[in-house]
């Protein structure tokens, strides 16, 4: 039940190919992630759709086998 | 499938505010969720809690009714505000309480 950041980043930057992603390990546990995302797929959209896009970008990892990850989107520029 | 989003919809309805959260308001099962109680709570905002916990086709079917994926889950005035980091991104902006004033939910924020 644990994913690794680099899974994370990659799954993100194939749903976001623009995105720059930076991934932090919480807990060193594989369950607990922060991350920010910067993506200009965002502009114009809100914050509950912008975290949408990276959890569809997750395929459905989000909440199963990914517990926490705490996002941060913005645009990049 | 349906009486699910019914008993939603009704919460939604019959409560200004709703938070889906994993515990009560009284005792949060899980740091996120006691996380947007706090935010609340300091704002002074009633809620009503609904715990998913005790309802595993609840905690299921809220997350296909709003197309996310977590839990807690805040409601304003039937519209999906967001999680855990979004309630507290948006309470340290301001943009909760004046979500909340646009939405006419009266509150009283501790001193």
């Amino acid at each position: 039940m644990a994913m690794d950041a680099a899974e994370i980043e990659r799954l993100i930057k194939q749903g976001l190919p623009d995105a720059v992603v930076t991934i932090q390990d919480l807990r060193g546990d594989g369950d607990h992630y922060a991350a920010e995302v910067r993506s200009n797929a965002f502009k114009g959209k809100s914050r509950v759709q912008q975290h949408q896009l990276v959890y569809k970008a997750l395929q459905g990892r989000m909440g199963g086998q990914l517990h926490a990850l705490a996002l941060q989107t913005a645009p990049l520029d | 499938m349906t009486d699910v989003n019914d008993q939603i919809k009704s919460e939604l309805e019959t409560n200004p505010v709703v938070l889906f959260m994993k515990g009560t308001p009284v005792f949060p099962q899980c740091g996120f969720s006691a996380a947007v109680v706090q935010v609340l709570t300091h704002l002074g905002v009633k809620f009503k809690g609904v715990n998913v916990l005790e309802d595993p086709s609840l905690r299921e079917g809220i997350k296909r009714f709003s197309d996310w994926p977590t839990i807690p889950q805040l409601y304003v005035k039937g519209e999906f505000v967001g999680g855990c980091d979004i309630v507290r991104e948006m309470f340290t902006s301001g943009e909760l309480q004046t979500l909340l004033d646009d939405k006419g939910v009266v509150y009283t924020p501790a001193a």
